[in-house]
């Protein structure tokens, strides 16, 4: 047997899954797609003595147009991304990234919530919601209550989730006007986790100079690195190579991105530079509405 | 009944099971020690090489990070499925014969998921689209060309169910 014995509830209904957070707190998991907790069971790097199984949930599996709103379910497969017909229209920035979450097989399974509450500091999920302000839904004993990002990814895959709480939905605001958005990553191949990716929205005013940007990375901190202090620059300016420049090379001089086996702190430093300026451009292209607007 | 096992029904290339299992038994070892469908391989047992790829209600799944007990009331189908044994192989096979699709053929029946869950999905993918598909799935031998060809003819010679 691979994994360390654990005892297995496959819930019927949100309520019985919180009924079960509650009893069994802290030594419970739950399991969605499993793609990162399998491996982290099978290799027994975690042995939880309870896991909950909300598979059988179907009626969190949803996206949804609500409000101007994506609402996104705790079940929803990171697959679906990309057989939606409205995520490319108007949340292009998930759309874009989606391709680089792993294998399609992987994403077969792997839920988007659930990367979120995995919050893996290279996985591309977390820099995404950092970077459009979404909204984090979690239910628990206490009810429901909402977290922003900042306050949601606390560091290396650990979130201010209480033991005893679902994220239940994850809720992404709706597009605004004139915005253009980018993701762009590195990795050694394809599917592997990033060794820096970057996220890049731009908003632009009627007058052509920019209104706000974000620019969010992963791969480089424990948590997404929102570089505002970067993004902040290009508030008032034109947009162009010499803004873009000023701008990536705040963001990778204020990163502290550290060195291991994959790559070191100055090639990450470098590589935010550069993707930094490639993906402020595309998001001007996109934000002016040159070719067709879609990734 | 002790809180580690569990009974799950499922069906596996058409034929129904009730078995009890423990509730840690990945799927893949299910499958092999279990039902005796030693076809599904296992490479890294952690959800990184492809060689344990099922479907699973029709979506390609890696079954060393499922567990059997999550397969309770769901459709599996293995290599085993993809044809009769007496039958002729199945297009998808044929041509990975006929392109050198395989050498040592550890990895092939993985292969064969994502490549038959594309071909369902598409008429006519794209050599990057077939890539794309067949990219969590590692293979030693081929270097992949007689792959992406196998699954390029199987495109054109398969008639879709």
């Amino acid at each position: 047997m691979k994994p360390a014995p654990f005892e297995y509830f496959a819930p019927e209904s949100v309520e019985e899954a919180l009924d079960l957070l509650e009893q069994h707190g802290d030594t419970a998991k739950i399991l969605a797609g499993g793609q990162s907790l399998g491996p982290l069971l099978n290799m027994r790097l975690a042995s939880p003595e309870v896991l909950i199984d909300i598979n059988r949930l179907e009626d969190i599996a949803y996206i949804r147009h609500d409000d101007g709103y994506l609402k996104i379910g705790a079940l929803a497969r990171q697959r679906t991304i990309e057989r939606s017909l409205l995520i490319p229209k108007s949340w292009p920035l998930l759309y874009e990234a989606a391709p680089y979450i792993g294998h399609p097989t992987l994403r077969n399974r792997g839920t988007i919530c659930g990367s979120l509450a995995h919050a893996d500091p290279a996985a591309e999920l977390p820099a995404i919601a950092t970077a459009l302000d979404a909204e984090l839904h979690i239910l628990g004993p206490e009810g429901e209550r909402s977290a922003r990002p900042e306050e949601f990814f606390e560091s290396y895959m650990t979130t201010s989730l209480k033991p005893e709480e679902l994220l239940a939905e994850v809720r992404f605001p709706p597009p605004r006007p004139r915005t253009g958005v980018a993701w762009l990553e590195v990795a050694r191949r394809h599917g592997d986790f990033a060794l820096v990716g970057v996220a890049a929205v731009l908003t632009l005013r009627e007058d052509g100079t920019c209104e706000a940007a974000r620019l969010v990375y992963t791969g480089v901190a424990p948590v997404p690195y929102d570089a505002r202090e970067a993004a902040e620059l290009l508030a008032g300016e034109q947009p162009d190579g010499e803004s873009f420049d000023a701008a990536a090379e705040k963001a990778a001089e204020l990163s502290e991105p550290g060195s291991d086996v994959h790559a070191s702190a100055a090639y990450r430093r470098h590589l935010i530079r550069v993707l930094s300026r490639r993906a402020l451009g595309k998001a001007l292209e996109r934000a002016r509405g040159e070719g067709d607007g879609s990734p | 009944m002790d809180r580690h096992r569990k009974t799950v029904h499922l069906t596996v290339n058409g034929v129904e099971y009730e078995r009890e299992v423990e509730v840690r038994k990945t799927l893949a070892d299910f499958l092999r020690y279990d039902l005796g469908l030693r076809g599904t391989h296992l490479g890294c047992e952690h959800g990184v090489c492809g060689a344990c790829t099922v479907m699973f209600n029709d979506s390609s799944a890696r079954s060393c990070i499922l567990y059997a007990v999550q397969a309770d009331g769901a459709d599996i189908l293995t290599v085993e499925g993809l044809t009769s044994p007496e039958g002729p192989l199945h297009p998808i096979q044929e041509a990975f014969r006929k392109h050198h699709g395989l050498q040592c053929g550890f990895c092939t029946p993985g292969f064969l998921m994502p490549a038959l869950e594309l071909l369902v999905e598409k008429h006519g993918p794209t050599e990057k689209e077939i890539r794309n598909a067949i990219s969590g799935n590692l293979c030693r031998c081929t270097g992949y060309a007689g792959i992406v060809e196998a699954i390029r003819e199987a495109d054109a010679m398969w008639e879709r169910p």
